[in-house]
């Protein structure tokens, strides 16, 4: 035990260190950038990488106490159990208001740690500068944590035993879904810091793009990825069978993404054409803000929701200053600086350009829209008092409409001439993804039927995205308009980042079709079975063989089994259970679901009545992995753009010799 | 086209797609957009039938019916009003008798509730924030029971 006693307040100094050292990273680096002080600017990758060194510190350290059940510790008693497993006491570290933000700091330093290793090739003084601002972050959030939410803080008297996890937490999700999500929403803030230290230095180039790139792509695929995860597994736990409930948490997830999305694609035309500089700081700046207005909006408990496991008015403050201080300083920065800055090449309207700018209007408007929705009940209620609660049908009328936009274009994008493009030129040569579109809706309606004909023109919509996105391919390595020794050569010749291109958009289309299929398609029973009674759905027959109890490490519960069959097919066996948590006092349901290629089956039960009678709630879901596969094409594609060698190698710094030289590139 | 007339078609461009977003906004905040009541409000506010509301406060103890094929019957009361709710469907495994609910659905013409989904997103130490507000302005709010968040 004495050893446990030390362990945490060692953690609780090294994050008191780690406090202080940001500061001076805070300050001094930018001071030598000012004065031109290589030693002061060389103190800024030091700090970088001993503050992340601190802040690992207190991070195995709140892990160690956690493995070792040390319930001195509050934040250990209020959430664990020495019976939960292993996997749960490290993945319940973060699974808290304090352990989460620990999380958040984590990475963030991580990430300065990386700038600082790999940034050796950047100018001094903008690396300086970088890991400057990257010091403000930590030091507000280690601020933060020190002030209003150590995780260390001791009990005066130990007690014998935790009060264990949420149970809706104590799942594999939980080990996944934060670190993903966190990893992109914090990744943000390398691009926000080049962003301001852009501003601060006054000059921008395509080399800036192509430094920022990387890290946005890094952080826009985790948080795809994180997204993907936290919706699969709010499918699988929450027992309602949806995938995607427009959540203020979610929301809070997703305005990052959209305007990330943006980001990464006129970080494009930045670097290829230095036009769009000051729109993409702004982005970068953008997108940022909104990763801390989601932190903000989950961690000060202002919205009720799954995710609000603290409600402390001075934290909700405490953050609330840091994001207005951020946000309001960097947008306020943005207006007196960017007017400093060049503006970059002109572009006709219809052009790779005039397609980019296109999808960031859209993607834009797109987020604009999901704030309102967010934040519009929260205004109203402070304001008038009424409560109101923003659903789907709002986002169906608004998100919806401006998406589509862009999908429609999407397969034009990347296959319109830099400068000034050829449209009808490009419908001809998309013709073929027309006609795969076209035979798509032909072929839905014939299976499905007519009653339903958005869903069809939806799958039609996917397909067009996925033939699109390989017809840029093929046109590109001349395939069939020469001979195939020549389109291989030329294929090999292709940089990664155009596969990348091609995931990503290719794996929006995967997305679409899932999300219309499921949406149009899917089929829903509730009724009440005994022993040995059968319902049937999709044509699947659903036969309640019984249940019977079992014990789980910290919990128990009763499991109920189905034996499932289609046309006297092999019989499946699901399981369905209702468990129970001793600790808490609470249960959880853990639907059963069974995936047949692309679709599942899913079965979710209620409670047993006094005469065995079981209600039960089956689901068969066309198609719906595709939503989740879609975003895991999507992150796999980001992953093959990062290993392009344009983005490893530092041509950047030539471009910053020889400027002109970037603006005569050939576009790629 | 001139520099100046291609920022035009740009600035042009997107005070469309913001009229557009806009537009599309407030025609969903007028029509899209669900108010959440207590039994009292809705005692005292005559909501039509057939409007789609959320209605928070406290599962009665002792209303909960269970029928055939998953139909659920239990009344929601904030100490002062209670109404009856319908649903069918499972419970949230939440869902206790004398602990906050909020059902969202719409109200019937004869003056029941007809719920198309049900939240009970609490556990011991947390209630939905709309229902605490309701027990407060009722007067029979109790304190947050053993919370013990520091």
């Amino acid at each position: 035990m004495s050893e446990g006693f030390s362990i945490a307040e060692l953690g609780h100094y090294a994050l008191i260190l780690a406090l202080a050292l940001s500061l001076v990273q805070s300050v001094f680096p930018l001071w030598g950038a000012k004065t031109n002080d290589a030693r002061l600017m060389g103190v800024a990758p030091a700090a970088a990488l001993a503050g992340f060194g601190y802040v690992a510190f207190a991070f195995a350290a709140l892990t160690a106490v956690y493995v070792s059940s040390d319930f001195s510790v509050v934040n250990v008693w209020e959430n664990s159990h020495s019976a939960k497993p292993l996997i749960f006491k490290i993945s319940g570290v973060w699974g808290n208001h304090e352990g989460s933000m620990l999380l958040w700091v984590l990475i963030l330093s991580l990430f300065a740690a990386l700038v600082a290793v790999f940034g050796r090739n950047l100018p001094k003084s903008l690396l300086a500068t970088v890991l400057a601002v990257q010091g403000w972050i930590a030091s507000a959030f280690l601020a933060f944590i020190v002030a209003t939410s150590n995780p260390f803080a001791r009990l005066e008297q130990a007690p014998l035993e935790g009060r264990d996890l949420n149970p809706i937490l104590q799942d594999i999700g939980l080990a996944i879904h934060p670190p993903l999500l966190y990893l992109g929403y914090v990744g943000f803030s390398i691009a926000f810091a080049f962003a301001v230290a852009a501003l601060i230095d006054g000059r921008v180039d395509s080399a800036w793009a192509r430094w920022v790139r990387p890290w946005t792509l890094a952080a826009w695929m985790f948080l795809t990825a994180g997204i993907a995860m936290g919706s699969y597994w709010a499918y699988y736990e929450l027992g309602w069978g949806g995938w995607w409930f427009w959540d203020p948490v979610e929301n809070a997830s997703f305005m990052p993404w959209l305007a990330g999305t943006a980001l990464l694609h006129s970080a494009i035309v930045m670097e290829k054409r230095s036009a769009l500089k000051i729109w993409t700081i702004l982005l970068a700046i953008l997108t940022f803000s909104l990763s801390l207005l989601g932190t903000f909006l989950v961690r000060s408990g202002v919205l009720t929701s799954v995710h609000a496991f603290a409600t402390d008015p001075t934290r909700g403050l405490f953050i609330l200053i840091i994001l207005v201080g951020f946000i309001g300083g960097s947008l306020a920065l943005f207006a007196w600086r960017a007017p400093v800055l060049r503006q970059g090449g002109l572009f006709a309207p219809v052009s790779r350009e005039g397609a980019l700018v296109f999808n960031n209007l859209f993607l834009v408007a797109a987020t604009a829209t999901v704030l309102v929705g967010t934040l519009y009940p929260l205004g109203l209620e402070a304001f008038t008092g009424k409560k109101i609660s923003v659903g789907a049908p709002f986002y169906n009328l608004t998100f919806g409409p401006l998406m589509i936009p862009v999908l429609l274009a999407m397969p034009f994008g990347p296959m319109l001439a830099w400068k000034r493009g050829d449209l009808a030129g490009v419908a001809q040569r998309l013709a073929a993804a027309l006609v795969a579109a076209a035979l798509a809706v032909v072929l839905t309606l014939v299976l499905n039927g007519v009653d339903n004909i958005l869903a069809p023109l939806g799958v039609g919509l996917g397909i067009w995205l996925i033939a699109g996105a390989i017809v840029e391919i093929t046109d590109r390595i001349r395939l069939l308009r020469t001979d195939f020794a020549t389109s291989w050569n030329r294929l090999k010749g292709l940089p990664r980042s155009a596969f990348g291109g091609l995931l990503g958009h290719a794996g929006i289309g995967v997305s679409v079709i899932g999300i219309v299929v499921v949406t149009g398609y899917q089929s829903e029973t509730i009724t009440t079975l005994k022993p040995g009674e059968t319902a049937k759905i999709a044509g699947y027959e659903l036969r309640y063989d019984g249940a019977a109890p079992r014990a789980g490490p910290n919990y128990r519960e009763d499991v109920a089994r189905f034996t499932v069959t289609k046309d006297g097919g092999a019989p499946i066996i699901m399981e369905s259970a209702k468990r129970f948590y001793e600790a808490r006092n609470s249960g959880t349901t853990e639907a059963a679901i069974e995936t047949v290629w692309f679709s599942q089956l899913y079965v979710s039960i209620g409670e047993w009545a006094a005469d065995g009678g079981l209600v039960v709630r089956a689901y068969y879901k066309p198609m719906v992995t595709f939503v989740w596969l879609g975003a895991l094409v999507m992150a796999f594609g980001g992953l093959v753009s990062l290993t392009d060698r344009r983005l490893r190698i530092g041509i950047a710094q030539r471009a910053r010799k020889r400027p002109s030289r970037t603006q005569a590139e050939p576009a790629a | 086209m001139t520099r100046k007339q291609r920022r035009l078609t740009l600035i042009g461009a997107a005070g469309f797609v913001l009229a557009l977003a806009v537009g599309l906004v407030l025609f969903a905040l007028n029509d899209q957009i669900v108010f959440f009541y207590s039994p009292t409000d809705v005692a005292a506010k005559d909501i039509a039938a057939g409007t789609r509301i959320r209605l928070g406060g406290l599962v009665e103890e002792g209303s909960l019916e269970k029928g055939g094929g998953g139909a659920v019957s239990f009344a929601i009361t904030d100490a002062h009003n209670r109404m009856n709710v319908k649903f069918v469907g499972i419970l949230p495994d939440l869902f206790r008798e004398g602990q906050g609910v909020i059902a969202e659905g719409t109200l019937d013409a004869d003056g029941s509730f007809k719920a198309d989904s049900v939240l009970a997103k609490h556990d011991e130490t947390y209630m939905p924030r709309e229902v605490a507000d309701v027990l407060k302005e009722q007067g029979v709010w109790q304190g947050e029971g053993e919370k013990t968040t520091q």
